[in-house]
């Protein structure tokens, strides 16, 4: 009696199986490049459950071409050199059709030459430091000018600033992003005596040095701001001093670019009222789709607490512009799809309509928002219209003579247009 | 006699209200009041961009009120009630529920649910707006802070109608500090406008004022002068000479002053992260210095330690006023009794292996962390601060102590001194010292070297823990953050020589010092590596450190 059930069991679970497989030989393969351990899982965890909430939404419709979409998820562990194995491991071995991946732009330049190499196709979903096109490689989060610029002249413009605090991290992102700020300031007829550039080390935390230095180079006469690239954690430690010496938003605002909805839930937020922060979407922002993404994802991931960001809104983007060029042509071919997602549109959560350019980078609002006691934000102010996204930044000498257009006839992603010449893929 | 004293003093505020209200009525009261009442039906609907007209307004009625809605306004308390709109104070309560209480009339409307209330909402620029509408309101006010402060917010952005009343409170004004600053807000105004005598007089009152606007309003004047004349091209008049002599000779003043509190703050913030690596430092003292042990776990100590407060903090939501005092006999607690279970259940064992003890501690480290990411998750905690740890002690415009830093390097000094007492004056530490210098000769004289063992390292350990406290107020509580203090700690011991708590004492606070004026120069990054240069060759000059322990216990 026993034996029989045992066996019919096992029937069912081999039955099941070869149908799985066969389902499987039709389904298109989504890859997942995000860290799920070390440093940086606390925030890609939640862009690979973005993902696989997409997918299971797109599945719910009825797939894509007539298949189911099956994600395959792979971990990189914070560990750059791996996410250059992983991308290998998902297109050589698993034959992904698309990839939604990376967080820090090392890891994204670890998986460049393998993406390109293989020609996988990639969707980058966060703000990042600009000076780089990449044939296989779209750019869903904000360029320097979709983020940097504009908060400079919300502050320059609306506050009346005069007087700079340029505060990072010691990495890639917050010097090139200095750079590029430094370079438009001077544009803009900002002397180098009121641009004052610090950096920190990765998790400072005794920062009253600093604070006071910029209180007193704050107490010149003059409106100062602060445009932090400060990362991470560092930053509590930064606004608690800031409160402690007695500086309110109101005398020197400090305008974030890493900080979000994610990084501020579950911290004391009291000495961070009133800062500002600059990004592409907002929480806060009442939309119908985008409450009606907050809902679903507080289903998706069972948690009414948790907090949607603007990564988060990246990803949705990218991957419904993928979906949209993947129906378009009728097949998942690399080269079709990079070509029909250039042109694409898809509603922003924020309201308006953010449309794929040449440049493989977004036309998307900018929104500067100031920071709330609850960790929302309550948006300031907001750009008039959509910013393209500019791979390689104006102000910089050595970029501004150079654009990206992954069109016929350039089709390059560094394109000189005093030389009229493509310097090839030297990023 | 104590009856009538008491009843006078009873009487006397409410005198004193009276007379103070009837003062400030400037329309009568029941106009001004409508007026208001009119106006605050306006907020729910106002959008952002209206607000700062409306703001005006309110202010405008000069009703008593206007006070305490700017200032709930400000702290972001103001909400109104979605049905009937009425604007209303609402503070979160323990239950997660907010008391709301009505603005206008401070009656209690009871404890409301999140949904059932709205909040006003505000911006930098309207509090900004508010702040400097409620300085011309404040300038009458009956408490010399307020009345400070007002006149502080005048001082940084004038305009002319302040001016005015400044110059005729300042002949009534009772108290020194605020006649004081009113007087420099004026001669800062008559140098801006006065005539070129009237501006030599104020240079001359303003000598050596520190407030920085009046050193902006300095430098100011000075380039306009040269401006003058460059453009003006002929020789400079006597009157222009003379000014322009005054004010470099006061610039120069002034710069003089600051400079040296300039190195005043920066050797406070020198010898309070000094403290901080003292309190780091200090058990590794113990357990490295005393014992011998190499003992990488002792980051996790501080971290357990920290997570200690926040357990606390989450068990008595209501008295985070009092949960560091709380959380420093747990805290001692918890990470003396985990130190005393690591003693007995490995490192006693290793005994003469330094190798693998510091092996097996590495991996008890890794151990607690992964125990802690499990528990609590990986993310960091939120460990509020007593209001009493936050704001600064102001001595001066250009010089301030941060009241937490302040608490910290007295409680850092006297945890050193407790230590210090505990090893030279108890027979624990006469033992811990016996056995530290001899072991066989200690347990020859009937000490019991094992227990001894077990109770040095949890006392160090213990002393982590209380650190830990201590950081959860100054950086983020999360499972790595003993790393980031396990490095500083041993280059503090080794500095100070091994085992000599006074070593540890001056080297903590020498490294700290160090830093911090280092920093200025070279920016955080290249200071650190600066200091650990000067460390390492520093080592290989003396390598017992600043202190070496002589005698026999020193090999």
């Amino acid at each position: 009696m026993k034996f029989k059930k045992l066996l019919i069991a096992s029937s069912i679970v081999a039955s099941s199986l070869i149908t799985n497989i066969a389902s499987a030989a039709d389904t298109i393969k989504v890859g997942v490049l995000h860290s799920l351990s070390g440093t940086m899982a606390i925030s890609e965890t939640t862009l690979k459950d973005t993902v696989l909430m997409m997918i299971e939404e797109q599945n719910a419709k009825g797939g894509l071409l007539g298949k189911k979409l099956e994600p395959v998820v792979v971990d990189p562990a914070s560990n750059w050199p791996l996410f250059a194995e992983k991308t290998r491991e998902l297109l050589a071995k698993e034959k992904v059709d698309v990839i939604f991946g990376c967080w820090t732009s090392v890891s994204r330049k670890s998986a460049l030459p393998v993406l390109e190499e293989l020609n996988g196709l990639l969707f980058y979903p966060v703000q990042y430091e600009g000076e780089e096109s990449s044939k296989n490689v779209f750019y869903t989060g904000a360029a320097p000018n979709q983020q940097a610029i504009p908060a400079v002249d919300y502050l320059m413009n609306d506050i009346g600033a005069t007087r700079w605090v340029l505060a990072g991290t010691d990495y890639v992102y917050p010097r090139t992003t200095n750079k590029v700020l430094k370079a438009y300031l001077k544009a803009k007829g900002v002397k180098d005596e009121d641009i004052m550039i610090n950096y920190t080390p990765f998790g400072h935390s005794d920062w009253q040095g600093i604070v006071a230095e910029i209180k007193k180079f704050g107490s010149a006469g003059k409106k100062t701001a602060v445009v932090s690239t400060v990362n991470g954690d560092a930053n509590i430690p930064f606004y608690k001093e800031l409160g402690n010496q007695g500086i309110s938003a109101e005398d020197i605002p400090v305008i974030a670019f890493s900080v979000g909805e994610e990084e501020l839930s579950g911290f004391d937020t009291k000495p961070l009222v009133g800062h500002l922060a600059a990004w592409n979407y907002f929480q806060s922002v009442e939309t119908e789709e985008n409450e009606e993404f907050i809902a679903n994802w507080k289903k998706f991931i069972g948690d009414d607490k948790r907090v949607t960001n603007d990564p988060m809104e990246a990803t949705y983007i990218g991957f419904k512009m993928w979906a949209k060029a993947v129906e378009k042509v009728g097949t998942t071919d690399v080269n079709a799809v990079e070509q029909a997602l250039i042109g694409v549109a898809v509603p922003n959560l924020t309201g308006g309509i953010a449309v794929m350019n040449a440049n493989h980078h977004l036309s998307k609002p900018v929104l500067i928002g100031e920071i709330q006691e609850d960790g929302q934000f309550e948006v300031v102010w907001e750009t008039a219209d959509t910013v393209i996204g500019d791979a390689w930044s104006d102000f910089l000498e050595s970029s501004k003579n150079l654009i990206s257009d992954w069109t016929a006839p350039v089709s390059c992603g560094n394109f000189d247009v005093k030389t009229a010449k493509c310097s090839g893929q030297n990023f | 006699m104590r009856l009538l004293s008491k009843l006078l003093s009873t009487l006397l505020p409410i005198f004193a209200v009276c007379l103070l209200s009837f003062g400030s009525f400037a329309n009568t009261p029941t106009e001004s009041q409508d007026q208001l009442t009119e106006l605050m039906t306006q907020l729910p609907t106002t959008k952002l961009k209206q607000m700062p007209a409306l703001i005006t307004a309110i202010a405008e009625t000069k009703a008593p009120e206007v006070r305490s809605i700017f200032t709930t306004l400000m702290n972001g308390d103001l909400y109104y009630v979605k049905s009937g709109k009425t604007i209303v104070k609402a503070q979160k309560n323990l239950s997660k529920n907010y008391d709301v209480s009505n603005i206008l009339t401070g009656e209690s409307l009871g404890e409301m649910k999140k949904n059932k209330i709205k909040k006003i909402r505000t911006n930098n620029a309207l509090r900004g707006k508010m702040r400097g509408l409620l300085a011309q309101i404040d300038l009458t006010d009956a408490n010399e802070d307020i009345r400070l402060q007002a006149v502080k917010q005048l001082l940084d952005k004038p305009n002319t109608a302040s001016i005015t009343a400044l110059a005729t409170l300042v002949n009534t004004e009772k108290d020194e500090d605020v006649k004081e600053l009113m007087h420099v807000a004026l001669s800062v105004n008559s140098l801006k406008t006065g005539m070129i005598t009237e501006q030599l007089g104020a240079i001359e009152n303003l000598k050596g004022s520190l407030e920085p606007s009046v050193r902006n309003m300095m430098i100011k004047k000075l380039d306009d002068l040269t401006q003058q004349l460059a453009q003006q091209g002929t020789v400079k008049t006597a009157d222009q000479a003379a000014l322009a002599k005054a004010l470099t000779l006061a610039i120069d003043k002034i710069d003089e002053r600051r400079n040296i509190f300039e190195i005043i703050e920066n050797l406070f913030f020198g010898l309070s992260l000094g403290s901080v690596f003292l309190l780091a430092a200090i058990g590794l003292t113990i357990t490295f210095g005393v014992m011998g042990v190499i003992n990488m776990a002792h980051g996790e100590m501080m971290m357990l330690g920290a997570y200690t407060t926040y357990v606390i903090q989450q068990a008595f939501p209501g008295l985070i006023e009092y949960s560091l005092l709380m959380a420093i006999p747990a805290a001692f607690l918890v990470s003396g009794l985990v130190g005393v279970l690591i003693e007995r259940g490995v490192i006693r064992h290793l005994k003469g292996r330094p190798l693998e003890t510091l092996l097996a501690t590495f991996g008890i480290s890794l151990i607690l962390q992964q125990l802690v990411r499990t528990i609590f998750s990986p993310l960091n905690r939120q460990v509020s601060s007593p209001e009493w740890m936050s704001g600064s002690l102001e001595i001066n415009p250009v010089f301030a102590l941060t009241y937490n830093r302040l608490y910290i390097i007295i409680f850092s000094l006297m945890v050193f001194f407790a230590l210090m007492l505990i090893l030279k004056k108890t027979s624990l530490g006469l033992h811990v010292r016996a056995v530290s210098q001899d072991r066989d000769m200690a347990r020859a004289l009937s000490i019991k070297s094992n227990w001894v063992d077990a109770i040095t390292f949890g006392l160090g350990s213990g002393i982590a823990g209380v650190a830990g406290v201590v950081l959860s107020q100054l950086t983020n509580v999360g499972p790595n953050l003993g790393q980031a203090y396990i490095i500083d700690s041993f280059l503090v011991v080794v500095f100070g020589g091994v085992g000599n708590l006074w070593g540890t004492l001056v080297a903590a606070m020498s490294l700290g010092t160090i830093n911090k004026f280092l920093e200025p120069l070279t920016g955080s990054v290249l200071a650190n590596i600066i200091v650990l240069v000067g460390l390492v060759l520093f080592i290989q000059k003396r390598p017992k450190g600043l202190f070496p322990q002589k005698g026999r216990s020193a090999d």
